[in-house]
């Protein structure tokens, strides 16, 4: 610490705070991972059952790395990175669920 | 305009560098739209990748076939791994005067990241040398195509820290050196989180089939 220069008291807590925020993001994140691949390798529920919960794992584990890593949150002054973030998340939406159903559809009339 | 609040996400330089900081918010969220767009291009390759692991095979392998999940599971970590490093190393960036501990943690993630695209190359390398490659069929191109792309990002990430090392010694850009930083960490964040898509949509939905 002797390399620091006079913070004040409350520069020391928002440390902290910080610090630990990335080691919350870290363990929810090495947990998450650690059960969707013993998921994947024990396969203990059948297959559509089991992409399921691999994809809903997923899920829960970006919602977790935008929070902790990089710290999208409710906080009045990150609404404008928020809406963007939300907004993207629509627009990939429509896009994935667009191309699958297209892609898809074309296969039908092919076979 | 008051310095003393949050200004965007993630870590705030308010206290240590008050005037990097007023800048720093037209300047990081034109990134986030940077970054946005390029998670458009990720989840379209993702839902290419989808349709063609399934309908895509043309007598090629399946993704049960090519996937090998204890790769998968190192590049993982690597990859998790290097995320919390470059954390560590923004609130080096805030919080220390010295660059040291700041140095350490970039260097850290930056053999991390090498570690990762050591992986991936000799993945590929190892699918090429079955005769799986790119040609085969619609699913390969596609299987190619994403972790490709995904690779090329990481790589590009590590080609701009390492342009940043030279930028740190000079004193006079200090405020610059800072907000490209702090830019490159959500990028590489960012990363993370598409990988985490790509680990499960590719791999661990490839060894449930």
């Amino acid at each position: 610490m002797s390399d620091k220069r006079d913070l004040p008291r409350s520069e020391d807590e928002s440390r902290s705070r910080e610090l630990r925020d990335s080691v919350i993001g870290l363990g929810g994140a090495v947990v998450l991972t650690v059960i969707a691949f013993v998921l994947a390798i024990f396969q203990p529920w059948g297959r559509s059952a089991l992409l399921l919960g691999l994809g809903g794992l997923a899920l829960l584990q970006i919602g977790w790395h935008f929070r902790y890593f990089l710290h999208i949150d409710l906080d009045s002054s990150h609404r404008d990175d928020l809406q963007l973030v939300l907004f993207t998340g629509l627009i990939v939406l429509l896009m994935v669920a667009g191309t699958i159903w297209i892609l898809f559809n074309q296969f039908m009339r092919m076979g | 305009m008051s310095s003393d609040k949050k200004l965007h996400p993630g870590i705030n330089i308010q206290h240590t560098d008050p005037k990097a900081h007023l800048e720093a918010e037209p300047i990081m969220f034109g990134f986030w739209i940077f970054l946005m767009s390029d998670l458009v291009l990720f989840t379209l390759l993702l839902a290419t990748y989808g349709a063609m692991s399934v309908h895509g095979i043309a007598g090629g392998p399946t993704p049960g076939q090519i996937t090998d999940l204890t790769s998968a599971g190192i590049e993982t970590a690597l990859l998790l791994a290097s995320s919390f490093t470059f954390a560590l190393a923004s609130i080096a960036l805030k919080y220390d005067d010295n660059q040291r501990a700041l140095k350490r943690w970039l260097i850290v993630t930056e053999l991390l990241g090498a570690a990762f695209i050591g992986m991936e190359i000799k993945d590929f390398v190892t699918l090429a040398g079955k005769g799986q490659v790119p040609q085969v069929s619609g699913f390969l191109s596609a299987h190619y195509a994403l972790l490709g792309t995904h690779m090329l990002h990481v790589a590009s990430a590590i080609v701009w820290m390492v342009m940043i090392w030279p930028q740190m010694k000079v004193p006079r850009l200090k405020k610059l050196v800072r907000l490209r930083i702090m830019r490159l960490a959500l990028f590489w964040h960012m990363l993370d989180v598409v990988w985490v898509a790509i680990v499960t949509f590719v791999f661990l939905f490839g060894a449930s089939t």
